[in-house]
């Protein structure tokens, strides 16, 4: 498997030496693909310089202005929203949010994925193929219903709240997910353990959950990205009865109402939610490509 | 921060220690039951958690948001159709129908059309990891912050005063604009600007996703193409962009399914003013602001019976996926 992989990679490394010809291709390739490049980094790049900027300069002056050559640049901002904001509070309510809300669907959707790709029961694809088409249920749909049961146990406003939400939401994408990975698994493992006189939950904790680490990691990111960047959930539940509670997103939506007086802080508070997403994003990148398409795409 | 520390505890030790107690907790119930009986009921047991959530948070909501979409204001106020008459009599209604459309036809035509190109470029140069992680990064970002970065892109400050915003900042340079980009409505310019803010975020995964599909198809074929005098638009046209199509339905589902569901861009970029609303920001208006949970669920089942078609074609692909397998 890895020699044929390493042919595959000569060949391609030649193919792309070769690939492209005259020179004046080879400039509009690279051309385009710098161009893009540029787009797609400008907006981001505005927001950080202006983040270091005093808010006299942000509404005076574009922020390309501000480097060449670099003046008035500091960390104040930054400073002031850490200390005069809730967005401090609202980083730890995002974390409390987010580390159940990731843990618990991807426990119940391994269940779920183990009984539909390792034990046979009648129906069992029709079920799936149910499960699987909730995933284009639209979230708005369900919010008036969930709210009215949930203030009936008491719950609104609490974390629980978003955290059996969040699972609820999530699950469709996650049993397909890890259906398809672990459905892939060798079957002779199995049979082997069950031999051996292993329990299903033996197998399942000492087997397939090992084996299914890529598309886990997978899972893992997109459901903490979907988490810690939701912005719905959770003002419809938690918004209305304990602000106190509300993450980073929609108390930075909320900077971001208010009009006037304030902006500078957008940016600072902005980049601290972007934070630890893209730490999260780089350091389990290289799961992401194989975990998402391990089902779809047989390369 | 005191009840923090006891949610803290919670999070990380209680959560999982129950999830991972229930399964155990099964296979100790199931030792006592007749050995015949144990396989039929094991699988719903360990089912057994993950249909609870779905049921109680995708299937009843949606049957009783339907049946609260026939009702008026007040809950039991039966009023037959009127919600639905209500939208498409309502001018702001079908604004907002109007922009969930222009969303659900510009964001995939311009997200899968740039994400096929840049697969196919990246594809090409050596720095293709560098490339593909600038373009994808967006996607890590919450909305409400690239909502903030736009803002600083699409500014407008008044002709004559030095301009803040990026685009204006650019296009007056040129002795262009400036224009006011989030309020101009004619044609709906303004709905398609907020596209562009999404499009930036969603090519990235197109990218990803085509890329990865790109890489199964076997380089030999495409040499002994190009040996046999193909130019590369034609080994593309007639051998790349065929293998990709599959792939490329997968992915256009997602984004139309998105688009539909769009709400946190056009919340924090306009709230819905200037005539940017789409179905989903007029729901959460309709029913949070002004109280009207008939009107706001009537939205909700619009958007799914929209939704429905593109589920239709889901199932038939995991349908035939399965039929392999």
């Amino acid at each position: 498997m890895t020699a044929a992989q390493g042919a595959r990679r000569v060949v391609a490394v030649e193919a792309k030496q070769s690939a492209g010809g005259t020179l004046l291709r080879r400039i509009a390739l690279h051309g385009t693909l710098v161009i893009l490049m540029i787009v797609w980094l400008i907006p981001t790049v505005g927001l950080f310089v202006n983040s270091f900027r005093p808010p006299q300069d942000i509404n005076s002056s574009g922020w390309w202005t501000a480097l060449f050559p670099p003046e008035n640049l500091s960390l104040d901002a930054y400073a002031s929203v850490l200390e005069g904001t809730d967005i401090a509070s609202g980083f730890v309510n995002s974390l409390f949010i987010t580390i159940p809300a990731t843990i618990i669907p991807i426990f119940v959707a391994a269940f779920a994925a183990y009984a539909f790709s390792w034990m046979n029961f009648p129906g069992r694809n029709l079920l799936f193929v149910a499960v699987v088409g909730l995933l284009v249920v639209p979230l708005q749909t369900t919010f008036i219903p969930i709210l009215q049961t949930m203030a009936g146990f008491g719950i609104t406003g609490e974390f629980l709240s978003v955290w059996l939400a969040h699972t609820g939401y999530g699950l469709p994408f996650a049993i397909y997910l890890l259906r398809n990975f672990m459905g892939s698994l060798p079957r002779e493992v199995f049979e082997s353990a069950y031999i051996d006189g292993a329990s299903p939950v033996t197998a399942f904790f000492r087997l397939a959950l090992p084996m299914s680490v890529p598309a886990i990691a997978a899972l893992a990111i997109f459901q903490f990205l979907f988490v810690w960047n939701d912005l719905l959930v959770a003002f419809v539940y938690l918004g209305a009865v304990r602000p106190e509670n509300l993450p980073m997103t929609v108390q930075i939506a909320n900077l971001v109402n208010q009009f006037g007086g304030g902006i500078e802080l957008l940016g600072p508070a902005a980049f601290i939610s972007m934070a630890l997403p893209l730490v999260v994003f780089f350091a389990l990148q290289r799961y992401f490509v194989r975990g998402i398409t391990g089902g779809a795409v047989k390369g | 921060m005191d009840p923090r520390l006891g949610t803290a505890l919670i999070v990380l030790f209680g959560v999982p220690a129950v999830i991972v107690g229930y399964i155990y907790a099964t296979e100790v119930l199931l030792r006592g039951a007749p050995e015949r009986l144990k396989p039929r009921v094991r699988p719903w047991l360990w089912l057994a958690p993950a249909l609870l959530f779905l049921f109680f948070f995708l299937v009843w909501p949606t049957i009783l948001t339907i049946a609260r979409s026939f009702q008026g204001q007040l809950a039991g106020n039966w009023v037959g159709l009127d919600n639905y008459a209500w939208f498409f009599t309502s001018g702001e209604a079908l604004v907002s129908l109007r922009n969930s459309l222009m969303w659900v036809v510009f964001l995939t035509l311009f997200t899968v059309g740039l994400g096929l190109i840049v697969a196919v470029l990246v594809d090409r140069v050596r720095y293709e990891s560098v490339a593909k992680s600038v373009i994808f990064v967006p996607l890590a970002i919450s909305m409400t912050a690239a909502g903030v970065i736009w803002r600083y892109m699409f500014e407008y400050q008044s002709p004559g005063s030095p301009q803040t915003g990026t685009l204006n900042g650019i296009l007056t340079t040129f002795g262009v604009g400036p224009i006011s980009f989030l309020q101009t409505q004619t044609l709906g310019l303004n709905t398609l600007f907020l596209i562009l803010v999404m499009t930036w975020m969603w090519t990235g995964f197109a990218m990803v996703i085509i890329s990865a599909a790109l890489k199964g198809i076997s380089v030999e074929l495409l040499e002994a193409a190009r040996v046999d005098g193909a130019t590369e638009w034609n080994v593309f046209r007639h051998i790349v962009f065929p293998l990709l199509l599959p792939t490329i339905a997968v992915v256009s589902t997602t984004i139309v399914i998105t688009a539909l569901k769009t709400f946190d861009i056009v919340y924090v970029m306009t709230n819905g003013n200037y005539g940017t609303d789409v179905i989903a920001s007029r729901m959460i208006k309709e029913s949070f602001t002004f109280g009207q949970l008939g009107r706001g669920s009537a939205l909700a089942v619009i958007l799914l019976l929209a939704i429905i078609p593109i589920m239709g074609v889901n199932i038939n692909r995991f349908r035939a996926q399965e039929a392999i397998r």
